[in-house]
């Protein structure tokens, strides 16, 4: 069970092997190797503290690990900054969501990416380019907005959530990475987050999701890796799996 | 690709039925007083002082009001940019005083009128330079670095001048404040040249998105790539060029360069960036309120200078307005 299925790098939109990262004296994960196939979603489970969180910042950029390699779209990725990652491809929905609240919908899925149009020396934005594409954005994930002219402020935990995943995948991004994307989120909000994931799916979009929510992910995902106390314990197949292995393979009980 | 004419009316339905509330719902609505107040304020005492004092309307009286408010107006553009990133500059009048005294010494010491005034504002932009680099990579507070810049720029002035005031007899400038152009002088066209480059750079320019986006979180701005620290360095810096421009127009309107801070020039900067809506918060801001604001904040001094009430009162006026404008900001959504 604990055995590693390798897949070849070439089906790997992102993988890596004898990861390690430790904050001073305290190790956050250990030699840990871990892959996420083209075009499926792929689930990193564990309990608090088991160093999912770290791994994703480790995976995209925000932490340098301290030893191991990794791999994006199977070539080395020396990613110092989020920055970079992002320009590789690689988005990011930030668990505190990361939105200007008192921007506009537009305004938030175009931030540091804006459309301008050039008028001499000059880079002036084009608004109604950007809100033209920005409802196209919406209603290519489905996303139902009143208004893309609406303050951020004004909408609710599921429809800030829906605008960061939507600016995540909208950039043409190859890999979309979420931690704990319906961590805050009620029972319906929760229905269309998850929707707009399978979405992403249809689209081709690979999909790296952390979560504490077992049922969650097995009805989302295509591949589930788990980890426990800062090393990756064991991987298996959502379809062949059931919620009382997965609860098994995280606590240890095995 | 689906077409996204699919759900275009349901887009557009909910779009106009957001943006047009019927007009009693407006009028009821504390947030619509709250944005609109610098507005209904300059309004309000444009009728009050008219009723009351008619020579208030007089076109001579309006375009002396209008040449009065050119300074505070430019500062306030500064400020307002500041206060947009959530921060504040309180070495705004002290940077006008020190490029004055830059101009009126340069051109004292013979180079001419034109490099004292480019001096001038590149001395003010530089220490609107230094407040953002303190700030931002001295990781120091906005209110306790400008505190310092304000007292330590004051001194330079002083030491700079000795303490006395320079004349600065300068054809040039002796047209600029009293040679006029259509209906308005000068210095009111330099205003509205200043507000609307300020207008374009907020809301047209991908460094206006970015200001306000520090201003709102700075946090996830970062998270997003915009170099926050560069854009607040940015705003101060615009902040200081404002105070040079500020500093050639009162040189030129009182004919000398003085040693002395006009401090209710600064607090009525902040006070006109208040009544004009923008959020001391941060991340939310316009440049016609605040431009409004200060005509407003003008109007009030000219009013009641017109109305024979001492000028004993004119500060108690325009701290009770500022009071009043930031409890009805507490409705702005």
């Amino acid at each position: 069970m604990s055995a590693v299925d390798r897949i070849p790098p070439s089906e790997a939109i992102l993988a890596c092997d004898g990861l390690s990262k430790h904050f001073g004296g305290i190790r956050a994960f250990t030699d840990v190797a871990f892959q996420a196939r083209r075009g499926e979603v792929t689930a990193v489970i564990g309990d608090n503290g088991a160093g999912k969180s770290t791994l994703i910042r480790c995976l995209v950029g925000v932490h340098v690990p301290d030893a191991g390699r990794i791999f994006f779209d199977g070539r080395p990725h020396p990613f110092a900054n989020p920055d970079e990652a992002r320009k590789a491809g690689i988005e990011t929905v930030h668990q505190n969501l990361a939105l200007i609240d008192e921007l506009t919908v537009a305004q938030n899925l175009f931030l540091n990416r804006e459309i301008v149009r050039r008028i001499g020396p000059f880079a002036l934005l084009d608004r109604a380019a950007m809100k033209q594409r920005a409802r196209a954005m919406l209603s290519r994930l489905s996303i139902n907005m009143p208004s893309v002219n609406q303050r951020v402020r004004r909408l609710s935990g599921g429809q800030r959530q829906a605008i960061s995943i939507c600016r995540a995948a909208g950039s043409g991004a190859k890999l979309v990475v979420m931690d704990e994307p319906t961590a805050a989120l009620g029972v319906q909000e929760t229905a269309n987050v998850e929707a707009l994931i399978r979405r992403l799916r249809e689209q081709e979009v690979s999909v790296i999701l952390v979560s504490h929510n077992f049922d969650q992910v097995r009805r989302l995902s295509d591949q589930i890796w788990v980890m426990r106390a800062g090393r990756m314990v064991a991987t298996v197949r959502s379809s062949q799996t059931t919620g009382n292995e997965l609860v098994a393979l995280v606590t240890g009980a095995a | 690709m689906s077409t996204p004419e699919q759900n275009a009316p349901v887009h557009t339905a909910g779009a106009a039925e957001e943006s047009r509330p019927s007009l009693s719902a407006l009028l009821l609505d504390p947030s619509f007083w709250a944005d609109w107040a610098s507005v209904v304020g300059l309004v309000g005492l444009v009728i009050v002082f008219g009723i009351s004092q008619p020579i208030f309307l007089s076109i001579a009286n309006l375009q002396a009001l209008l040449l009065a408010a050119t300074i505070l107006v430019v500062l306030s553009i500064g400020q307002t940019f500041v206060v947009a990133t959530a921060g504040i500059d309180l070495s705004l009048a002290a940077a006008v005083m020190l490029g004055a005294i830059i101009l009126g010494l340069v051109n004292a010491a013979g180079y001419g009128i034109f490099l004292a005034c480019v001096l001038a504002v590149a001395a003010t932009s530089a220490v609107g330079f230094l407040n953002g680099v303190l700030i931002t990579a001295g990781k120091i507070p906005d209110f306790v670095v400008t505190l310092g810049t304000l007292s330590g720029i004051t001194g330079l002035g002083l030491i700079l001048s000795g303490g006395e005031p320079t004349m600065v007899g300068s054809t040039f400038l002796l047209r600029l404040a009293s040679g006029s152009f259509g209906p308005f002088g000068y210095p009111v066209w330099v205003a509205i040249a200043a507000v609307i480059v300020a207008h374009i750079a907020l809301y047209h320019t991908r460094f206006g998105v970015h200001l306000l986006a520090t201003g709102g979180q700075v946090e996830s701005a970062g998270a997003l790539g915009i170099r926050t620290n560069r854009v607040k360095i940015a705003a101060y810096t615009i902040s200081g060029f404002c105070a040079g421009i500020a500093s050639l127009l009162l040189v030129a309107r009182i004919g000398s360069a003085e040693p002395q801070i006009n401090t209710s020039l600064l607090l009525n900067s902040v006070a006109a960036v208040v009544l004009g809506g923008v959020s001391l918060f941060g991340g939310r801001a316009s440049i016609l309120g605040p431009a409004i604001g200060a005509l407003m904040l003008t109007a009030l001094v000219n009013g009641l200078t017109l109305l024979s009430v001492s000028a004993f009162y004119q500060p108690l006026a325009v701290g009770a307005i500022v009071v009043l404008a930031a409890l009805i900001m507490r409705y702005q959504k």
